[in-house]
């Protein structure tokens, strides 16, 4: 029998530090640090290169013959086309300013999650091809050839990104990881190396409309279900209007809020938010969905699945769009939708017609984010709440990624939660606002094979929020995104489990006092409010 | 590795211009020809490289925004961390160019032990910002100063700089302050490459090489004026004449002066192939120079691509069973 | 008692060693960030070090229940539970303390007047080695279990809806 190993042995990995550096250290695909390969049919469906069956732990990736070409190509291809690659790939000066801004990094360890590496891992092989220095120095001038240990060690750390952007808040170029990773992961899908978690949705939401591939009579029960819901808790009875020719405002929110917990008590609030004002207002099966998973394939895929937006307002005649509670859905809505499927001359600047105000912020993209819109209605005194509906909840706001970083939307949602609830507190200042934590599972990471990592990512988050736990007791992260509201849930069950999840306009709808409305006992989730039964 | 083969590279520069002046007494090559190649290098290879860069578009308009953004009339806009026009973009890149705005938000996960208990903070690390920014200012003071050897009648901005920096009075000639601010400067951004474990694993040779380079170059120039007290008049003859491209080599100086001129020129010669062109690039970053005004404002991709997308009608063939079957709206029955 | 204010006296240093020690396990390229020279420059850091600091002090003083040794252990645990180590790597650290405490104490563990108060001292650890396992058992099941929440509640509205939700394949995608 072999000799037992000491805990000493066992627990020392490598001491030694390596002294090749990072180049050539190899990936190891640990479980739970990677995610599944797309499916050959979602591939198909999206018409991207190279469907085949499999995984990141093959030895044989059944890469295409010419793939370094491909990548190549590709790359010289990129080059032309976003001055942001090439001003990224020259010049990062690796002062370290990012290093410690990424919460993989943070929360792993491992360096090659710094910002700055996981750029390298990508500018190493571009001096390598496209500078003349990298050509004839090679290595001394960090320049490497692009091999299969190489595409496997890109594979592995783009998608250990979630573009959440936090590292280019901290740096004096501006360089965006975020864009580094997106086009990293362009060159993949060149070579069919991709994962499930971002193609099947892709795949759904082109063919069905929406992520969750929901047809059109399920997503009219889903709401229906919703609804009745809704009746139970206030004993107001709503019908939402769907393709409804002629409204004014064509509503799309992430499939998600129709579909599961805890985004259907937002989607609730929506609802109770429009019947309150009276608005004239549809939703749409066709353009279900107001994620897009796109934005975390390629630029194509991206405007293919946006295009239904515009698409639809056009057809149904409205005079402008209105956006839930979405992260990645408002980069995609306010940094790339005009540009890729405008001009929207078809729409009307969007004017609130409760209460008049022109949103000349939104004048040529014609859409408007639910927060803005709500503000303006709560400014204007058009809503009745009962904060005290809300007392029975401690509540911190978590900044999602992409409204802070890619809009700059930080004070309507903060106006309104102090509107609609007694009990705020704000987490520490240096993990709010544009220096907020990401969830650790944006960018289609939050699958479940990826459950170890997703823990990892997110635990400068939750460092975060369990701070404000123990201090003032909260209990309830409200958030203005999907992705946030099911993995932030549960990541909290991992690391504060007494933390809940909820949208900004859950606490919206539990506050609103709607006409002819039953007394409240429950809040939207059916749970009791405290001392609300003999109250008047 | 990458620390000692950038600095002999630099030992090897010094070598090469003592040996050439001393040895071969090839006084033109270094004095004259090398300089004049270095600063055409420099030029078409900046110039060539900011033209790369603006022949690339910027399909999508992307700024970090890092306030907040203009919207309902009641809130208040910051036109400085996520500007709304071109105003808002010039002060953000101002702040950006001169003071170096974001490196100044750099934070360090620390923890605070006096508070009840133990408990994680993320306090400011102004280190790298505060030798960033000295460093900078420092090189452009110093390098605004050696007009002086450029011009005559000297710019009229050079007298009130040389003030402005020997404002201490110490010792003949004057100590400029920027002469220590920049060794201290380059060592901090040294040790800190050295020490900083993080740091020290990210960097290249290519980072090391500028340093040691820059560090040369100043001290070479301390040298000959604090120690050796070159002699200013034949300095000032010689490189007026490189100027007015009537270039006559002067007498008398010593091979110090060749060193710095040499390193000098290697920088420029450099610059335009390594990281160094971030002087240039940090204007051209998407992320920073454009105004968060996108849905106000529609902005162009030169290269729009066309897609196949899945439209109503498709979806309606598709679906028109069920759809009908749930009372949905059609187009076509 | 020798034994005990011996420990007292050196807890700084034993604590540094055992932080090391434990900092040791991980990659030599992570190991050299945790290594900081502020060890508290991270979050993970910081919670190996808190947590170290107070299982060592509840060692001392023997009051603790297990209960709330089991919740001391937790949060650096927790984040062991999801870092890359087996089982046996992720609980090792709680044996490292018995190494490093031989090290530093050798002269006064090997006289015989404190072998007997050594060996309890011992006892101690182990005690906590095993519950260290329970911990660490509680943060895999809870991974699991989240894994397969997330699985079981998108398989359950998939099943509850059969026939209407559209599903990806040869068969159903469009022809283009």
């Amino acid at each position: 029998m072999a000799k037992t190993p000491s805990p000493q042995e066992l627990s020392k990995i490598n001491h030694e530090p390596s002294n090749d550096g990072w180049m050539e250290m190899p990936v190891d695909f640990r479980p739970g640090t990677w995610c599944y390969s797309g499916k050959a049919s979602a591939l198909e469906t999206l018409e991207l290169p190279n469907p085949r069956e499999w995984q990141p732990t093959d030895e044989d990736w059944k890469l295409p013959d010419n793939w370094e070409t491909i990548i190549y190509e590709g790359f010289r291809e990129r080059l032309k086309k976003f001055r942001s690659l090439k001003i990224f790939m020259d010049t990062c000066v690796r002062c370290g300013a990012c290093a410690d801004k990424c919460h993989f990094f943070l929360g792993s360890g491992d360096p090659k999650n710094m910002p700055v590496l996981r750029a390298e891992l990508l500018r190493s092989v571009y001096r390598k091809d496209f500078t003349t220095a990298g050509k004839i120095l090679g290595k001394l001038a960090g320049a490497r050839k692009l091999t299969k240990d190489v595409l496997k060690e890109w594979f592995y750390y783009f998608y250990q990104c979630t573009e959440c952007r936090r590292c280019s808040v901290f740096c004096p170029y501006g360089i965006d990881t975020a864009e580094v990773t997106m086009m990293a992961r362009e060159l993949l899908h060149l070579v069919g190396v991709n994962i499930n978690w971002v193609l099947e949705p892709a795949a759904k939401c082109f063919t069905t409309g929406n992520h969750l591939g929901l047809l059109p009579h399920t997503f009219k029960d889903s709401i229906e279900s919703l609804c009745e819901d809704i009746e139970d808790v206030t004993g107001i009875h709503i019908d939402v209007p769907l393709n409804k020719k002629g409204a004014d405002v064509l509503f799309i929110t992430p499939s998600a809020d129709v579909f599961a917990d805890p985004g259907i008590y937002t989607f609730m609030g929506y609802l109770l938010l429009f019947e309150h004002i009276g608005l004239n207002y549809t939703m749409s099966t066709y353009a279900s969905e107001g994620g897009n998973f796109g934005l975390f394939t390629n630029n194509e895929t991206m405007k293919k699945l946006n295009s239904k937006m515009y698409a639809e307002a056009k057809r149904l005649g409205v005079k402008w769009i209105l956006g839930g509670e979405c992260g990645h859905m408002w980069r995609v809505v306010h940094q790339y939708m005009d540009t890729m499927n405008g001009p929207a001359d078809f729409l009307e600047v969007p004017k609130s017609p409760i209460t008049g105000t022109v949103f000349e912020n939104a004048a040529s993209t014609k859409m408007v984010h639910i927060t803005e819109f709500t503000a303006d209605l709560i400014k204007h005194g058009k809503l009745k709440f009962d904060p005290r509906r809300n007392d029975h909840r401690h509540v911190t706001f978590h900044d999602s990624c992409n409204p802070a970083r890619a809009m700059g939307l930080f004070e309507e949602p903060r106006y309104i939660i102090k509107q609609v609830c007694n009990n705020f507190h704000e987490m520490p200042e240096n993990t709010i606002r544009e220096q907020t934590f990401c969830c650790g599972s944006g960018t289609g990471l939050n699958t479940d094979e990826y459950m170890e990592m997703r823990m990892r990512g997110g635990l400068p988050r939750a460092s975060a929020v369990k701070h404000v736990h123990q201090k003032h007791g909260v209990d309830l992260l409200s958030c203005i995104c999907a992705i946030d509201r099911a993995t932030l849930s549960t990541l909290m069950q991992y690391w504060v489990p007494a933390v809940e999840v909820s949208g900004v306009h859950e606490l919206v709808g539990n506050a609103l006092i709607m006409e002819g409305e039953n007394e409240r006992t429950t809040d939207l989730r059916d749970e009791p409010l405290e001392g609300m039964e003999d109250d008047e | 590795m990458k620390i000692l083969f950038p600095l002999i590279a630099v030992i090897v520069l010094v070598l090469v211009a003592l040996a050439g002046v001393d040895g071969a007494h090839l006084q033109t090559l270094f004095g004259i020809y090398i300089p004049y190649a270095a600063l055409a290098v420099f030029l078409v290879g900046i110039v060539l490289r900011v033209i790369g860069w603006a022949r690339s578009p910027v399909p999508f308009r992307i700024p970090t925004t890092c306030g907040q953004q203009k919207t309902l009339p009641w809130i208040k806009a910051d036109n400085l961390e996520s500007p709304h026009n071109t105003l808002g973009v010039i002060g953000r890149m101002a702040l950006e160019v001169f003071f170096f705005r974001s490196l100044f938000r750099n934070l360090k996960a620390d923890y605070d032990e006096n508070r009840t208990g133990n408990e994680l903070t993320y306090g400011s690390a102004k280190w790298l910002w505060a030798a960033g920014l000295a460093f900078h200012w420092s090189f452009l003071f110093i390098f605004l100063r050696h007009l002086r050897f450029f011009s005559e009648p000297i710019f009229f901005f050079v007298p009130f700089l040389e003030t402005m920096d020997g404002l201490l009075q110490i010792g003949v000639p004057r100590l400029f302050m920027t002469d220590l601010v920049i060794l201290a400067a380059v060592t901090f951004l040294f040790a800190r490459r050295i020490v900083s474990p993080q740091v020290r694993y990210i960097s290249l040779p290519a980072d090391f090489f500028p340093l040691f380079l820059i560090l040369a170059i100043a001290l070479s120039g301390i040298f000959m004026r604090y120690i050796t007290k070159v002699d200013i008049v034949s300095v000032k003859a010689f490189t007026m004449s490189l100027v007015s491209f009537n270039p006559t080599l002067p007498k008398g100086i010593g091979s110090v002066f060749y060193v710095h001129i040499f390193l000098v020129s290697t920088l420029f010669a450099y610059f335009p192939f390594s990281k160094l062109v971030h002087m240039a690039g940090v204007f051209l970053s998407p992320t920073r120079n454009l105004a968060n005004n996108s849905r106000a404002k529609r902005h162009i991709n030169p290269w729009n691509p066309d897609v196949k997308v899945h439209t109503y009608a498709e979806y309606e063939d598709e679906f028109r069973d069920v759809m009908k079957a749930a009372g949905l709206p059609l187009e076509k029955e | 008692m020798k034994l005990k204010s011996c420990l007292k006296e050196k807890r700084a240093t034993i604590l540094e060693r055992w932080y090391q020690a434990i900092i040791d396990t991980y990659p030599s390229e992570s190991a050299k960030h945790f290594n900081n020279q502020d060890p508290f420059a991270n979050p993970v850091g910081f919670t190996i070090s808190d947590t170290i600091g107070f299982l060592y002090d509840s060692l001392l003083r023997e009051e603790d229940t297990e209960e709330e040794i089991a919740q001391a252990l937790d949060s650096m645990v927790r984040i062991r539970a999801v870092q890359d180590f087996s089982p046996s790597q992720a609980v090792a650290f709680v044996f490292q303390l018995k190494k490093v405490i031989r090290a530093e104490l050798s002269g006064v563990i090997d006289s015989e007047k404190v072998s007997e108060e050594w060996g309890r001292f011992e006892e101690r650890i182990d005690r906590l080695a095993l519950v260290s396992f329970d911990v660490y058992m509680k943060c895999r099941e809870k991974i699991y279990e989240l894994r397969t929440h997330e699985f079981k509640s998108r398989a359950w509205r998939l099943l509850e809806r059969a026939n209407m939700v559209g599903v990806i394949s040869e068969e159903s995608s469009p022809n283009c």
